[in-house]
């Protein structure tokens, strides 16, 4: 659509404005936009495959819940039993910023299969009663207009407040409805209950059932359960916390009208680990994250928020700010378009990639003729750029086969050295020479240390991996795995054969005396202290000797990779600085110092004197920082009026009595509110003419 | 037993009308004589009051049906303003007198307006020589309207002067209704609890087809014995009785007693009724869910109930930003210094505490504490530097929507808002040793 595009241009100009023409910024603006899409489009997917367990219980409930209102069954205990309004209790978990998406998706799955009858309700709507029901009305009536044709517009037309929001009109509207439907000419009837039946439910969701106040539940659940006869309704609940608040919210005699069951969704952990599976630790996609930048959004993951709305739009910011800052992220594209973008590159892009640390790196071991090559002839250069983004792409690949590998096997050590996580493998990875940390030692150490059987499957996880993987590298590795794996077997049978230690267990056992026992369990000692290694413990050793090789090989970290800076977004800062808005210390920077975004010269300041050219606020605020918790304004006063007249000079200072100068006094007084609006001080009845201060330190 | 006599109507309707309402006898026939003949009118208002499920409603709906007595029938829940009650009342009137013409509806914003269009509703009817009955179920909802509205009803009679009798049910005694200014007092009718005996011949009148009255009365009696020191609730009693009872006659079906076995029928459902009473009773597991339960013969121990899920996931610092307000909430501000100060010096609890803190916090409830604080003990509880960002702010709001916090006082407050912590000590500590934090040590309550 024109205005999409006129939309896009306008952020291609945003790229524009800080960069040249010459470093391809319309051609990164579209990498970028391309790239994203695909992440999005992934993203939702993988959204949409770890709800589906849950949709699938939801829709199947719905099902059930009303299908004696289909049947209208005469058996006696459906007549004696009470009529419940089924429930869903839909565990959600904390992160409620993710909830929007998915019970957007969820009135989408129910839409498809159930009914066109679905109210989504938030408290913050429905401070009463009346509120609710005009905004179940509301939705529900809509609806009903959108699901069929317009032909009823007079229907639409009545306002809001024309009909009376009552459960009587709804109960009549559905009757309206449900009648048409039945009537309508039988070739539409089909379509229509091939996907819905003939009288679908009426789902009604709450959203967040925490903020709901007791009275407006109770009222709405008394007054449903009235009507259940009439009106096939079904509730879902949408809990943050625990389905106890259940309890809490409703008495027994109104939670005995509901028929609740329990609906748990995946943890927000899981599914975290789940998306930095898919969008992390593939080939797929060129843009890669550092390990800084990493931690960065993983920890406010954990720490703050729990979020994976949030932790998918940080990854954005990420692509976005790198393609935005680095000019020659243009090259961080699929593999197969590299080289006609290597090829058209400019001169200063390739001068770009020369001022690249991690390229002079790589220069600086070449031989001498091949330096001055590298440093003067684009072409050439071109083609080791070519040939280097090729060595980086297939690195990733096996970077990532092999690190799943060692994940199989740190994953099951007792205490976790490396993380129970593979994401804190990968950090640990990304950070520094795995192969260097303690923990990689101690991690060694341990599995030293494994059983056979464990050993065994570990080894065909592993063999699994690299089957699947993409790698070209990995036949040879397959195929010693493998050998490991017959040798193990055959280790096994040698076993069976020879059982001359059993035997030594088994005299054990016939001991029964004191001293007879611990002379037998001594010699056994002995002997296994002197014994040398059996054959299980030797080829244990060469399975994590070969392990600990694969790692060596191919677990470098990704900044010893030359052009690395091309794929991998590192910049911690700008990201924590965009993420974390510390709204206190911003203030602080203003006020303390006002250089800092005014950017005038005058108040570059030196230490900690007070400038007078600062504005009225920032010196009061300085003052004020040098007082205790309760600040007596005519010192206050007097000490603004000291630091403003200093100026003028000693000239100002004979004309200037003891009296302050008017202007100077309101000048005071307009800061002093000001500061008062910022939250700073208050005014205090303790004592007179002194204001408290509502901050403590100097922050 | 008293029979249920009246002149004024056949005693073939009576004799019905008294098999409908067991145990309700004496009640009815009360009500009959103050209602009196058809054409006679009553007392202007009539307030009955008892017990949830003593069988207000379902005897005056009754009642007011088998005679076949003109009334409008309204539930003062379901219509919440005195705008909805009105209209409906008079809607109700309109369609029991003209089943044909279905008018517009008139708009009635007042009382005044109501009684001039009741008028007119009765004028239109053919049975003004009747008594109509106007029937408010859940009356305690009145008093939530505009203050003219209760006393208004009570004399309607006076207002409109036609032949109207209007009856107010409720759960809540008169004494509470009573409004400052002064009203038409009503005629008060207590209905009182159904006893034991009662709620046995109840339930046991609606017998499954397929056995015996006999058998199902046992089975109601067993029933009874479980549930009644838990549950007088007639509906709810009903409502298990149809869930548990073919789980009753399993053994019979299956052949291995028959319906006089009753010392081995009570062996077989006892155990299971009591199941049923921590479980279904409670909600804890759906009715639906336990009838799936009973039809697989599965353990009602795999399905976990609600209660099962108390664990609650939460970001790191939003545990250690709860933590820090349990303790602002359960601790003395003094002893704040002796907890988080590193050179506190010794204090002994005897001579610190003042008198009144000699009783448990913990039995006080929480106490409200000012943001400042919250922030003061996080910073001291964290072993890392916690920087004061929004997400930290947003934290402590996010924890307020969970109701894991709540805020004290006004909500528009901006300078020092006030907090208080909700949740229990189980709670915090499941969330205290996750983040390997011993907060007894920490509590003053436990010194």
């Amino acid at each position: 659509s024109p205005k999409k595009r006129k939309l896009s241009q306008k952020t291609v100009n945003y790229f524009r404005e800080r960069n040249n023409a010459s470093e391809d910024t319309d051609l990164r603006f579209v990498t970028c936009q391309s790239l994203w899409n695909q992440i999005k489009s992934e993203t939702e997917q993988i959204q949409e495959d770890l709800n589906k367990q849950l949709f699938d219980n939801l829709v199947s409930f719905l099902r059930r819940s009303h299908s004696e209102f289909q049947e209208k069954t005469t058996e006696w205990t459906c007549q004696m039993k009470s009529r419940e309004i089924p429930t869903a209790a839909l565990v959600l978990g904390v992160n409620v910023t993710d909830h929007d998406l998915t019970f957007r998706s969820l009135s989408e799955v129910l839409q498809n299969s159930i009914t066109p009858y679905i109210a989504l309700l938030e408290a913050k709507d429905c401070p009463g009663i009346k509120n609710l029901m005009q905004k179940l009305m509301g939705q529900l009536m809509n609806c009903y207009v959108d699901a069929d044709s317009l032909e009823d517009e007079d229907h639409v037309q009545v306002s809001q407040n024309r009909i009376r929001c009552s459960m009587t009109s709804i109960i009549s509207w559905y009757q309206n409805i449900t009648k048409k439907t039945d009537s309508e000419t039988p070739s539409k009837k089909r379509t229509s209950s091939s996907r819905h039946w003939q009288s679908p439910p009426v789902v009604v969701i709450f959203k967040d059932m925490e903020s709901f106040t007791t009275k407006v539940l109770q009222d709405f659940i008394v007054i449903s359960s009235q009507h259940i006869h009439e009106l096939p309704l079904v509730l879902v609940f949408g809990i943050a916390t625990s389905p106890m608040i259940i309890h809490s919210l409703l008495p027994h005699s109104v939670s005995s009208l509901l028929c609740i069951e329990l609906f748990q969704s995946l943890s927000c952990k899981e599914h975290l680990s789940t998306i930095i599976d898919k969008l992390l630790l593939t080939a797929q996609f060129p843009f890669k994250l550092g390990e800084k930048v990493l931690q960065v959004l993983i920890n406010i993951f954990l720490y703050h928020d729990f979020s994976v709305q949030n932790f998918i739009k940080g990854f954005q910011l990420c692509i976005v700010e790198h393609f935005y800052s680095q000019p020659l992220s243009v090259l961080c594209c699929p593999l197969v378009d590299t080289k006609k973008r290597v090829n058209s590159l400019s001169h200063d892009q390739c001068e770009n990639i020369r001022r690249l640390p991690s390229f002079r790196r790589y220069v600086e071991n070449q031989v001498s003729e091949k330096q001055i090559l590298l440093l003067t002839a684009d072409n050439f250069l071109k083609e080791i750029t070519q040939k280097l983004l090729e060595d980086l792409h297939v690195y990733h690949e096996n970077y990532v086969s092999v690190l799943r590998c060692l994940h199989v096997f740190t994953s099951s050590l007792p205490k976790y050295p490396l993380g129970k996580q593979i994401r804190e493998l990968h950090c640990s990875c990304l950070e520094n020479r795995v192969w260097e940390t303690e923990e990689y030692e101690s991690s060694l150490q341990l599995a030293r240390m494994l059983n056979k059987s464990d050993l065994v499957t570990m080894l065909q996880q592993c063999v699994e991996i690299f089957v699947s993987s993409s790698g070209k590298e990995f036949d040879k590795t397959i195929e010693k795995l493998k050998e490991f794996l017959t040798q193990f077997q055959e280790l096994e049978e040698a076993f069976q054969e020879q059982d001359g230690s059993v035997s030594a267990q088994k005299e054990l056992q016939k001991k029964t005396d004191l001293y007879h026992l611990q002379k037998t369990l001594l010699e056994l000692k002995e002997s296994r202290r002197s014994k040398k290694l059996t054959k299980f413990e030797m080829l244990r050793f060469e399975v994590v000797d070969y392990i600990d090789s694969l790692v060596r090989t191919y677990l470098v970290p990704a900044d010893h990779k030359t052009l690395h800076e091309i794929m991998y977004f590192n910049t911690a800062s700008v990201l924590r600085g965009h993420l974390n808005a510390a709204p206190r210390v911003a203030l602080h920077t203003a006020l303390n110092n006002p250089y800092c975004y005014l950017k005038n010269q005058a108040l570059k300041s030196d230490g900690g004197n007070i400038s007078n050219k600062a504005p009225d606020i920032c010196i009061v605020y300085k003052l004020h920082l040098e007082c205790g918790r309760l600040i007596n304004l005519v010192d206050w006063l007097e000490a603004f009026a000291t630091v403003v007249t200093a100026v003028e000079g000693p000239n100002a200072d004979a004309a200037s009595s003891d009296q302050v100068d008017d202007i100077i006094h309101a000048r005071f007084i307009r800061a002093v509110s000001e500061l008062e609006l910022l939250g700073f001080i208050k005014p205090s009845k303790q004592k007179t003419d002194h204001v408290a201060r509502l901050t403590w330190g100097g922050c | 037993m008293p029979n249920l006599e009246h002149p004024a109507y056949p005693a073939a309707t009576l004799l019905h009308l008294e098999s409908l309402v067991p145990c309700r006898e004496s009640q009815v026939s009360m009500l009959l004589s103050i209602f009196g003949e058809r054409q006679q009118f009553s007392f202007p208002s009539i307030f009955i009051y008892g017990h949830t499920s003593s069988g207000k409603t379902y005897v005056m709906q009754t009642l007011l049906n088998t005679l076949q007595l003109p009334h409008v029938f309204v539930n003062c829940v379901e219509y919440f303003t005195s705008r909805l009650l009105l209209e409906e009342i008079l809607i109700q009137l309109q369609s029991c007198s003209s089943e044909t013409e279905q008018t517009s509806r008139v708009p009635c914003d007042n009382f005044n307006d109501f009684v001039r269009l009741f008028k007119q509703a009765v004028e239109s009817r053919e049975l003004q020589d009747q008594t109509l009955y106007i029937v408010l179920d859940r009356a305690e909802q009145l008093r939530e309207m505009e203050a003219n509205i209760l006393p208004a009803f009570l004399r309607l009679q006076e207002l409109t002067d036609r032949n109207v009798t209007v009856v107010l049910l409720s759960e809540i005694v008169w004494e509470l209704f009573r409004p400052n200014t002064g009203c038409f007092e009503p005629l008060t009718l207590y209905f009182p609890d159904y006893s034991i005996g009662h709620l046995q011949k109840i339930l046991s009148q609606n017998h499954p087809p397929e056995y015996s009255a006999d058998f199902y009365a046992a089975y109601i009696n067993i029933l009874l014995g479980v549930f009644y020191m838990v549950c007088r609730d007639l509906k709810e009693l009903q409502h298990l009785a149809a869930l548990n009872f073919s789980k009753y006659c399993e053994p019979v079906v299956r052949g291995e007693a028959n319906e006089r076995d009753t010392r081995k029928l009570w062996k077989n459902i006892e155990p299971h009724l009591k199941k049923a009473m921590q479980t279904v009773y409670l909600r804890e597991i759906s009715s639906s869910q336990w009838e799936r339960l009973q039809h697989d013969d599965g353990e009602p121990g795999q399905l976990k109930g609600l209660s099962a899920h108390t664990h609650v996931e939460l970001p790191y610092y939003s545990k250690f930003l709860l933590i820090a307000a349990y303790l602002a909430s359960y601790n003395p501000v003094r002893t704040d210094k002796r907890f988080f100060l590193k050179h506190h010096g010794k204090i002994r609890k005897t001579n610190f505490m003042k008198k009144h803190e000699k009783t448990s916090n913990h039995l006080l409830g929480p106490k409200p504490f000012p943001l400042d604080r919250l922030l003061a003990i996080l910073y001291s509880i964290v072993d890392n530097r916690v920087a004061p960002t929004a997400n930290i702010f947003s934290q402590i709001t996010s924890l307020v929507t969970l109701q894991l916090l709540s805020v004290v006082g006004h909500n528009d407050q901006l300078d020092g808002p006030r907090y208080k912590c909700t949740v229990s000590l189980d709670f915090i500590r499941a969330i205290a040793r996750t983040v390997n934090f011993d907060i007894i040590k920490y509590l003053y309550d436990f010194l």
